[in-house]
């Protein structure tokens, strides 16, 4: 049952085979068992995911069940939750009861989806490897002296240990993407402006964007189903007609034509990554996929741009931690000036303090056009590259990271080494495209590799149908690691 | 350009982030590496293009005047680090 | 040396939406601590800006108003500082693209017209307030006052005088009330002032260095603290001192400004575009519609008025100063088009002295316009005295207040004959009928025999006496123009 599909446990569960209780105490069961060691969960609170799960029961025998319905889902720690501890893996938050519901928390309680608990995550989302949270590392469950990918590394964590059948994540520079790939589960990030960021803490609001994670596109699908949709109190929602993103899974890929970035393909590339995604697209090839060269020249500068515009944006949002209305306040203080200093120096750890000061440089007297305004030049050229791009080809592949799951420790002193690894996912985010990882093979010392999608925007369902076709004839994404 | 120490303790400043002179000095090597990333950017000419501020080319969505909101405030104080008659509470503000 | 004072004013105009501008809390005035802060105004983790419609066309009724363009796109950016009442520790604010740039506001003082030149009027979202009460050596913050919206008016530094400014300040405030975009409550917070004064040598091109002084919420406060502003510089100045740039306070107990201690660091504050709001645009058609609903604009209506009714350029400026009282003059007027000078002489004199006493507006003026005008008409027609009709005045609003309704909430025209009522039900009408005063004045002239012959011996005083006698006699309600003709006439036939 640990490897079902949502689709299968839904099954069960409107034939009554299984109730909502039952399946959401072996989930519990499973995620109290495993905590320990892989540290995927920030909470987890039984008592309210049983009574989650009964009144799911309820609603299953009243006839009123869709197709998530009693399912346990994993809420990553960003996504205000009422009544539960929401802490963005800071100690900032570390005592934030959150007074309200994030619009995607509500849309899960609304179809009565089970929230089984609030994964572990880098601190405010900032980080790759999922070490700079304030609850400690996550292990990668394929190899535990490797990360797990960040920084939803908790929610890939616990999909790809079976801990949970999906889960939440969110994406500012490959935060789904990158985890995914490393954990070997499927992570789709939206076209920005789909998923409401009501109630997700915010990190660089131009570039975050929530998104599901699973086993399979197929799951994505139902996923997402939920997650997208109009909310009037995000200022950047996109108002549209509502989709099934399943409704295309099962279309054939004949005449598809797969763009291959050529400077994707190059030395930065570790072999092993490069081998599995060689097989992934021959495999495109034997279901009638063509593939066409494509060029992305300004991807190269994606990381710089990147990490001007993000710690921009996340110095003045996370201005609002100031020890005032909620969070953590320093215990002692000389002053007003010193209880800020103190609370926020104390609060946040370091690679948040990091991305502050920088933020804050950026954007100070005198150099704010040399680097903020050149950097949102750039990203223009980044987006016009995949426009460009996409009038050649439907959707653009290569590998979601360069090498797979680095060591625990390997990278985290060194920042530039870091954010490099994620040259690949952060040029989707500042185009506001649509981008996934599917699981595509496993590299050096059996760890997973991740097959990146990129499609154009409002291409959901298309990339779903390109990853649930991959799935149909490869079985990657249900191997599942030893525990 | 180069990062100085003087630099650091300002924007630290600026930030209400309080730094040890031992962080002060880590902070400087490491934001000096990062910096020299960033540096990349200069090397392209972008006079003739327009900053991109946003994710999508659309026009703000507005709401219509109206109240939609109720009084909260013990909910919201119950999480507040120190309140007393409905309000926050902070060190002495000299304006 | 002569000193020039140069004056440019920043005015925050509370714009009078229900709900805030990026929230859907309430803006009500006087709610207990905090109960009007939902989470968007706390700036809980999470939750996102959604801009006010109403705030966005309040704007541009301003940028009509006074001919500034309105701009489509805006741009909303951050203004980022830490302060308690600060909930983000930014302000949503406008900056390098607000919704309105340019314009002018013509001013009248004394006999001499000038246009202040305005640089733009920007969208903004007010601060919460802190309290410093000792709560145990700490301060209170209130947060309901957070996310209120604002206009920022920012003039240029046009004003050469603290009766200037003051008298900018009064126009945009009765503009900003007139167009219905703001209540204009000083009290409450509503229209603040933030004054930049600099001075320079008389002649001298130059500017110089300016002090900003924040938050002068009454017109006496900005007049004085201008005053006492100019004066220290010019004091700093002939020491052969500079001027520092700098951030004052006001303090109106001591009369003096005192720099802020808040504002003692220069300050960076990082404006850049706010990500979570995108470009604001404002349609063509929402411009039009705007146009089409504002109301005769104040200098329009001076003018119209010193055109149509030939009234002094001082009486429409003070009819004008206010829209409550151009509108009731304007609808008494409309009754009495034959005396438009009797109508403003008792609009700007009689019926605001009954106002004060109760604190009552024109708008909650129990006695209407066509009321007021019917014993306009009685004074015009010769029924009643200028001095009778006050007396009529005072009962005709004894009886009007006991309804207690304000004219504007009230349709029924039963008591439109109010003044006729009163001055026909107490006999207080005129004697002009020729034949009884006659023998009113006949009876007088009997009964003094001793001041008709002083008179005749050339004493002209002991002819007002005799007049005096015959009003006595008629209680008040001779014809005193009449009276004088006759009496004249009887004692020197």
């Amino acid at each position: 049952m640990l490897n079902f599909s949502l689709k299968q446990l839904s099954t069960l569960l409107t034939t009554k085979r299984i109730s909502s209780t039952e399946l959401t105490g072996e989930f519990l069961k499973r995620s109290r068992a495993l905590n320990a060691d892989y540290n995927a969960f920030i909470t987890i609170d039984e008592e309210t995911s049983l009574a989650q799960a009964r009144a799911a029961d309820a609603m299953i025998a009243s006839g009123q069940a869709g197709p998530l319905t009693g399912i346990p889902v994993a809420q990553k720690d960003i996504f205000c939750t009422k009544g539960w501890l929401t802490t963005c893996g800071s100690k900032m938050l570390s005592n934030f009861v959150s007074p309200y519901d994030a619009h995607v928390v509500e849309r899960f309680n609304a179809i009565g989806a089970v929230n089984i608990g609030k994964t572990n995550m880098d601190e405010f989302a900032m980080g790759s490897s999922n070490e700079t949270s304030f609850y400690g590392p996550v292990k990668n469950p394929w190899d535990i002296t490797a990360v797990p990918g960040g920084s939803s590394g908790g929610s890939a964590c616990a999909v790809a240990a079976r801990m949970a059948p999906a889960a939440t994540g969110t994406d500012t520079g490959g935060s789904i993407r990158q985890p995914a790939a490393l954990c070997g589960i499927s992570g789709l990030k939206p076209t920005y402006g789909l998923v409401s960021r009501y109630g997700m803490v915010a990190f660089a609001s131009s570039l975050d964007q929530g998104g599901p994670m699973a086993k399979s596109a197929e799951d994505l699908a139902l996923m997402l189903n939920v997650m997208a949709g109009f909310d009037a109190r995000d200022s950047t929602s996109l108002m549209r007609e509502p989709e099934d993103y399943a409704r295309d899974l099962e279309r054939p890929l004949e005449g598809l034509r797969i763009g291959l970035p050529r400077e994707y393909f190059v030395k930065e590339i570790n072999d092993d990554v490069a081998r599995a995604v060689e097989n992934a697209i021959a495999e495109y090839h034997k279901l009638g996929a063509e593939t066409v060269e494509v060029s992305l020249p300004n991807t190269k500068l994606s990381v710089p741009v990147y990490y001007v515009l993000a710690p921009a944006e996340a110095s003045s949002n996370l201005s609002r931690f100031d020890g005032v209305r909620y969070g953590y306040r320093a215990p002692e203080y000389a002053d007003l000036n010193d209880m800020y200093c103190k609370s926020r120096a104390q609060g946040f750890g370091a690679e948040v303090k990091r991305r502050i000061l920088i933020g804050t440089y950026v954007l100070s007297h005198g150099y704010y056009d040399a680097y903020y305004v050149q950097a949102q030049k750039l990203r223009r050229l980044v987006a016009q590259d995949f426009a460009e791009a996409f009038k050649q080809c439907d959707v653009i592949m290569g590998p979601t990271s360069p090498t797979v799951a680095f060591d625990l420790g390997e990278r985290i002193s060194d920042p530039v080494q870091m954010y490099l690894s994620d040259a690949y996912t952060i040029a989707v985010n500042l185009a506001g495209l649509p981008g996934m990882s599917i699981p595509a093979g496993f590299g050096n010392k059996g760890r997973p590799v991740g097959l990146h999608i990129v499609g154009n925007y409002f291409a959901e369902a298309k990339m779903l149908n390109v990853a649930h076709q991959y799935q149909k004839t490869t079985d990657w994404h249900m191997s599942m690691p030893n525990s | 350009m180069s990062l100085s120490l003087d630099d650091v303790t300002r924007i630290a400043n600026l930030a209400r982030i309080e730094l040890s002179e031992d962080e002060v000095h880590t902070a400087l090597a490491q934001l000096s590496n990062i910096f020299g990333l960033i540096q990349q950017m200069q090397a392209v000419d972008t006079s003739a293009i327009n900053p991109m501020s946003h994710a999508q080319d659309v026009a703000q969505r507005l709401r219509d005047d109206a109240v939609t909101e109720t009084d909260q405030h013990a909910l919201f104080q119950a999480i507040a680090p120190q309140v007393e008659a409905g309000l926050y509470l902070v060190p002495k503000v000299i304006e | 040396m002569q000193w020039e004072i140069v004056i440019g004013l920043e005015v925050h105009t509370q714009l009078s939406t229900q709900s805030k501008i990026f929230s859907g809390a309430s803006t009500a005035f006087g709610a207990a601590p905090n109960a009007e802060a939902c989470a968007v105004d706390l700036a809980l983790p999470g939750v996102l800006p959604v801009l006010n419609r109403g705030a966005v066309d309040r704007a541009i009724r301003f940028g009509l108003a006074v001919g500034a363009k309105v701009n489509s796109p805006s741009i909303f950016a951050r203004k980022n500082y830490f302060y308690p009442d600060l909930p983000k520790g930014y302000q949503i604010s406008q900056y390098e693209l607000p919704v309105v740039e340019g314009g002018t506001v013509t001013i009248h003082v004394g006999e001499m017209e000038k246009t202040i030149r305005l640089v733009r009027a920007h969208l903004e979202e007010d601060a919460g307030k802190s309290l410093h009460e000792d709560f145990h050596g700490m301060t209170g913050i209130d947060l309901n006052r957070a996310g209120t919206p604002l206009l920022e008016i920012v003039s240029e530094p046009d004003m050469r005088s603290s009766q200037e400014a003051v008298t900018y300040a009064k126009m945009v405030h009765s503009l900003v009330r007139w167009i219905g975009i703001c209540d204009g409550n000083m009290q409450e917070g509503s229209f603040r002032c933030d004054a930049n004064v600099s001075v320079r040598p008389h002649g001298s091109e130059r500017l110089g260095t300016r002090c900003e002084i924040k938050n002068l919420n009454s017109f006496r406060f900005l007049e004085k603290a201008i005053d006492y502003e100019a004066r220290r510089q010019i004091e700093i100045l002939e020491d052969g001192g500079t001027i520092q740039q700098q951030t004052r306070l006001y303090d109106p107990d001591k009369d003096e400004t005192r720099a802020m201690r808040s504002k003692e660091d220069a300050q960076d504050y990082r404006y850049f575009p706010d990500p979570d709001l995108l470009p604001l645009e404002i349609a063509e058609s929402w411009i039009a519609k705007a146009k089409s609903g504002l109301p005769e604009l104040p200098e329009q209506m001076r003018v119209r008025l010193e055109r149509e009714y030939g009234l002094s350029s001082y009486d429409t400026s003070a009819l004008t100063a206010d829209r409550e009282i151009a509108e009731y003059y304007d609808a008494t007027v409309a009754k009495l088009p034959s005396d438009p000078k009797l109508c403003a002489n008792w609009i700007m004199g009689e019926l605001p002295a009954y106002l004060n006493d109760e604190a009552k507006s024109f708008d909650s003026c129990p006695l209407s316009p066509v009321q007021l005008a019917q014993l306009l008409m009685r004074i015009k027609d010769g029924t009643i005295s200028g001095k009778i009709a006050k007396e009529v005045f005072k009962q005709m609003w004894s009886k009007a207040a006991q309804t207690a309704t304000a004219w504007k909430n009230r349709d029924s025209k039963l008591d439109d004959n109010l003044a006729d009522q009163i001055i026909e039900s107490q006999g207080l009408k005129q004697i002009s009928d020729s034949g009884e005063l006659e023998s009113l004045i006949d009876g007088v002239i009997a009964a003094n025999v001793k001041s008709v012959e002083e008179f005749k011996a050339g004493k002209e005083k002991a002819f007002n006496a005799l007049v005096g006698q015959v009003m006595k006699a008629a209680r008040g309600k001779a014809n005193p123009a009449q009276v004088n003709e006759i009496m004249r006439r009887k004692l020197e036939a």
